[in-house]
Parts: structure tokens; C-alpha cells; sequence
């Protein structure tokens, strides 16, 4: 009977049932995007440097634990140093990064150092690899993004760049051109952001790591901490930028069902009189009142699922590249949690003000 | 019970506070209803007949004196002991029907069965009641698709759902038109005849008051005569 009070109640004010929905599943679809977007970003940036297929990266020691993709801050002699001097080391490959439009990077490659490393890209459209030092290779998400088309041109870095290839882009870069071309452009001949290396077997990465440390100022990281780097809960700023979006969807949950509940309780007040004299007690209307409000709260939390859906389709059709979102069914609990936390706190205000009613009162109020 | 009454009052006072100023509603009450009477009050605006009906009830206390409800001291009742009252001893039919708009008549019976904490659907009896009252064919009906007559006749089914000590009326046909009015006095006399209830009715009318065994006149917070 409780439950079919509060569908009727629900029902019988259709639009503010409807636009409490939407104002509570707004902060849902909030952190389920953000969410998603960090998820995205982490998964797609961990997916490329897997692919790579090397076993370690080597970086200059003052780029910390931070990922720091813009800096070229090593000398290309280091590549060579590698590839000579360092025991069990089979490729070295450095690349250059620019970050154009964060989080999009151009990446700077030597076009066949990276075919002998990974086996190349997987090319969707137009020609197999760079071949004029203007050539660019985008992939289909960075293309669908900037409208681009084989042979056209786009203009990044004040430069104009043709478009040769289109590429699959869960390998290294989105973005890639030539390392020499680049490196011009940035003012860094003869540098690079980091050195990519295949070892004879990866069992001797630890070796490898060991040496490289002890015979060189740089910093050697295995692929796999270099990967775990890009964790979402490891990208510095993102965990208390979710705490505080949460916290927003709390005061935000809050604040609908308390105006929501408050208002609806005023236009039931004859109602709760009526409860009243057939002998609901306190707690009975304060239940009601409280049902209700999870009821708002967990319908808007399924619709801010939904719209979280609507995000990201919107993202993936306008900005696919720049901001890879997808959907993370984990923090579906989480953000319903959130919700009715905030919808449950949100209710004790009206609710408990209905059930103080005195019924003589309520019972005359038109 | 009290020498056979199901409700006693005596020297039963009731004071509002408005603002600053004392108003006495109730003067000094006394009054006697045996069980399955049909007690009518009546008397002029103000004379203290509705807050007889609220106390009696359990809707408010007593500022003084005593009252005897169904052997419960209503004096010395708590908040959640009127809510037991009201739950299980006492049936309310309003003037204005009081109906909860958003729930069928037939669920507007069951959320009064729900509270007093009544298991599963009402029995044959009271199907039969429903048929006596005349709406067994409008219980799928919200209010808004009932004529007053029939809304009042299913506050009536409503307040007696649950088999309660005393039926308190107030004003039952203040909203209805003649022929809706008589019908719900014959229903009234026939549930006190027919189940043996004990009926409270407050009303203006003197028509009305003549279905009642008794009637009660009530002046300046006191019951001044009986007729």
C-alpha cells in the first residue's frame, strides 16, 4: 500500500514527478560522464602504448612519475646508445610528442624504425606510411573530428600538414608525422621525448632497467608502470575532481527533493489530515515521504544512466578524438548512491515537518 | 467500560491559546453515550460541538476534566496513544468526505485497513456492507469520478473497515443535496441498526438530528439540553 501511495502521489503531479527526474539525474550524468571521459582518456592512452609492443621506456629523470608527453628533452644519441651499448636491447626507437590541443598530441616518428618495432599501423584509408617530411597520418576519430579527408590539408602548429593515411588509432599516437619535421618545428633538433625499447627477452627488462640507471642520468620505467601510469586513479587532480563533483551531485539531490518533497507536502497537507485521522502515525507519513523520495532518486538516477548514454554520443560524434568517453557501468552504483544519499537527506526536512502535522489543522487546510 | 458507556465525559474542558488571549472552546462537558447508540449534537456555530468531536476522536487532548473513550483515559493518552485510537477505536466521516484524490475508493478503504494493520482483503460482511452503501460497482473509481453522495458513501465503508468501537460523523450531509442527505442517514440508521453501531453525529440539521435515538443540544462550550 506504501508503494501504491507513492506511484499515485507520483503520478498525480506528472510534471514535477518528471522534472525532479531530470533535475536529480543531471549530477548523475554529470559524474558519469567525467567518469567516463577519465576511464576513456586512461584506457585508450594505456591501449596505445601497449601496442607499441615495447618492453621499457626511457625517459629523462626529471619527467618524475608525471606523465609528461611535451617535453623533448633528451638527446637523439641516447637512441643510438641504446641500441649499442645497452645489453639485451634488440630496437630503440625515440618519437617526439607535441601536445597541439591536450589531451591530442602529435607524435614525431621515424617511420620505419616504427614498422620494425610494431609491425606498423593499420591503415584505414589512403597511403601506407610517411613518406614526404609535410605527410601526416591521423586516425579515424581525429579525421571524423576535423572533417578531414585523404589529401587535404590541415594546419597544425602553424604548419600545413597534407593528409596521406588514415589510421587505426590504438597504436602510439592519433596524430603522427615525421620526427624530423617535427623536431624542426619545435626548435629540438636532435632531441626526443622518449626512447622506446624491445628487448631480446622481456624476463631481462629488470636488467635492462638496472643498467640503463646506473650508466645514465635517464629514468627507465617497464612498459607495464609506464602503462599503469595512466590509471585514472593515479592521473593527478581526476579522484578529487570526482569527490567534488559528487559532492555537488549530493547538495544537488539534496536541494530538488527537499523543494520538491517540501512542496509536494504543502499540496498534501489536507492529505497527511486525512492519513492522520484514520491513525498513521509519525513514522508512517515520514516513510511515505522518504519512499518517495527514493523513488525520485533512483528514477533519476536511471535517467541520468540514459542521458549519460546521450552524452556520450554526443562526445563520440563531435569530439571523438579529443575526448574518448565511454561508459563505465562500475560507477552506476556509486552515482545512484550518491543520489539517494542526497535525495535521503533531501526528504527529512518535509518529511518530518508532514509527520508533525497536527491533524486538526491539516485537516482544515484547503 | 464506564457503568455501560462507551463514552463519558466529565466536567471536560478544552482551552485554545489564540495569540495572547485564552479562548475556551469546551466548558465544562459532560456526557454519557451508551454502546450502539445513535447520538445526534447540535447547536450553533462555535458552541464547542466539533471540538467535543475532535477530542472524542483522539485528534486533540483534553485541557481538563475527564473522557472516557472505550475504557482508554483519552487524559492521559500520548500523541501515539490518539494515534492508537484513532487506528483502531474510532471512524471518522468528514463533511467535506476527505477522500485521498489520488487512490480508487477501493483504495482509499485498504489504506485504512493497511494502518490499522488489517492482513489481506475485508471479509463477506463486508462486501455485503459495500452492497448496503451502494458503491460495490464504484470502488475502481478516484473521487473526482464520484458524485458527493457516492464519496461520502465510501468515507462511510472507509471508517467502518475496521470494525471500529465508534462511528464519529460530523456534519455528514453538510455537502449533499436532499436526496443524497437522506440516503446517507439511512445508511447510517441502518449500519447502527443492522451492525449495532455506535454513531456520534454532529449537524445543523434538524432532519438529520431525527434519525439519531438521541439528540444533544450544545451551547457556549456546554451541553445544555437533551431531546
Amino acid at each position: 500500500m506504501t508503494t501504491r501511495l507513492v506511484v499515485e502521489n507520483l503520478k498525480h503531479k506528472p510534471m514535477r514527478s518528471l522534472l525532479s527526474f531530470l533535475l536529480i539525474g543531471v549530477p548523475v550524468t554529470l559524474i558519469l560522464t567525467l567518469v567516463g571521459l577519465a576511464h576513456g582518456m586512461s584506457e585508450s592512452s594505456q591501449q596505445r602504448a601497449r601496442s607499441v609492443t615495447a618492453d621499457i621506456i626511457v625517459r629523462s629523470s626529471n619527467a618524475g612519475t608525471t606523465i609528461n608527453l611535451g617535453s623533448a628533452a633528451l638527446p637523439e644519441k641516447f637512441v643510438t646508445y641504446m641500441r649499442t651499448e645497452v645489453p639485451h636491447v634488440r630496437m630503440a626507437m625515440g618519437v617526439i610528442n607535441d601536445p597541439i590541443d591536450l589531451p591530442l598530441v602529435m607524435t614525431g616518428i621515424d617511420q620505419d624504425e616504427f614498422n620494425r618495432m610494431t609491425g606498423g599501423f593499420h591503415y584505414l584509408g589512403g597511403q601506407h606510411g610517411l613518406r614526404g617530411p609535410d605527410d601526416i597520418l591521423v586516425d579515424q576519430a581525429y579525421a571524423r573530428q576535423k572533417k578531414l579527408q585523404i589529401g587535404g590539408t590541415v594546419r597544425l602548429d602553424n604548419h600545413p600538414w597534407r593528409v596521406v593515411g588514415i589510421i587505426d588509432g590504438g597504436k602510439l599516437a592519433r596524430i603522427v608525422v615525421d620526427i624530423k619535421t617535427l623536431q624542426n618545428l619545435d626548435s629540438a633538433s636532435g632531441k626526443v621525448s622518449q626512447i622506446y625499447l624491445k628487448l631480446d627477452d622481456p624476463a631481462n627488462t629488470p636488467a635492462v632497467v638496472n643498467f640503463i640507471e646506473e650508466h645514465t642520468s635517464l629514468h627507465a620505467i617497464p612498459i607495464e608502470e609506464f602503462v599503469g601510469m595512466f590509471e585514472v586513479s593515479r592521473i593527478q587532480g581526476v579522484n578529487e575532481f570526482l569527490y567534488v563533483i559528487m559532492g555537488i551531485g549530493v547538495i544537488v539531490g539534496f536541494a530538488v527533493v527537499c523543494l520538491s518533497m517540501y512542496m509536494a507536502v504543502l499540496q498534501r497537507t489536507r492529505e497527511i489530515g486525512i492519513l492522520k485521522a484514520l491513525g498513521a502515525s509519525q513514522g508512517f507519513i515520514l516513510r511515505i515521504i522518504l519512499a518517495e523520495a527514493m523513488v525520485l532518486g533512483i528514477g533519476g538516477t536511471v535517467l541520468g544512466i540514459l542521458m549519460s548514454y546521450g552524452a556520450c554520443w554526443l562526445i563520440r560524434t563531435f569530439v571523438p578524438a579529443s575526448l574518448p568517453m565511454i561508459i563505465v557501468p562500475l560507477w552506476w552504483p556509486i552515482a545512484g548512491a550518491v543520489t539517494l544519499v542526497g535525495a535521503g537527506l533531501g526528504a527529512l526536512y518535509p518529511g518530518l515537518s508532514a509527520a508533525r502535522h497536527d491533524p486538526i489543522e491539516a485537516l482544515a487546510y484547503e | 467500560m464506564n457503568n455501560g458507556h462507551i463514552i463519558e465525559t466529565h466536567d471536560l474542558r478544552k482551552t485554545y491559546r489564540v495569540g495572547k488571549v485564552d479562548v475556551p472552546a469546551l466548558r465544562g462537558v459532560e456526557l454519557r453515550v451508551k454502546p450502539g447508540e445513535f447520538l445526534a449534537i447540535v447547536g450553533p456555530s462555535g458552541s464547542g460541538k466539533s471540538t467535543l468531536f475532535h477530542i472524542i476522536g483522539g485528534l486533540t487532548p483534553p485541557t481538563s476534566g475527564r473522557v472516557q473513550v472505550a475504557d482508554l483515559d483519552l487524559a492521559s493518552l500520548t500523541d501515539a496513544g490518539r494515534t492508537r485510537l484513532r487506528k483502531q477505536t474510532v471512524g471518522f466521516v468528514f463533511q467535506k468526505f476527505n477522500l485521498l484524490p489520488n487512490l480508487t475508493a477501493r483504495d482509499n478503504i485498504a489504506v485504512a485497513r493497511y494502518i490499522s494493520g488489517a492482513k489481506g482483503a475485508y471479509g463477506p460482511e463486508f462486501e455485503e456492507v459495500l452492497r448496503v452503501l451502494g458503491i460495490e460497482k464504484r470502488l475502481d473509481h478516484k473521487p473526482n469520478a464520484l458524485s458527493g453522495g457516492e464519496q461520502q458513501r465510501v468515507a462511510i465503508a472507509r471508517a467502518i473497515v475496521n470494525h471500529p468501537a465508534i462511528l464519529l460523523a460530523d456534519e455528514p450531509t453538510g455537502n449533499l443535496d436532499t436526496e443524497n442527505s437522506k440516503a446517507v442517514l439511512e445508511i447510517l440508521r441502518d449500519l447502527n441498526q443492522r451492525l449495532g453501531q455506535t454513531i456520534l453525529m454532529i449537524t445543523h440539521n434538524p432532519e438529520a438530528a431525527a434519525f439519531a435515538h438521541r439528540t444533544v443540544r450544545m451551547r457556549d462550550g456546554r451541553v445544555m439540553e437533551e431531546a
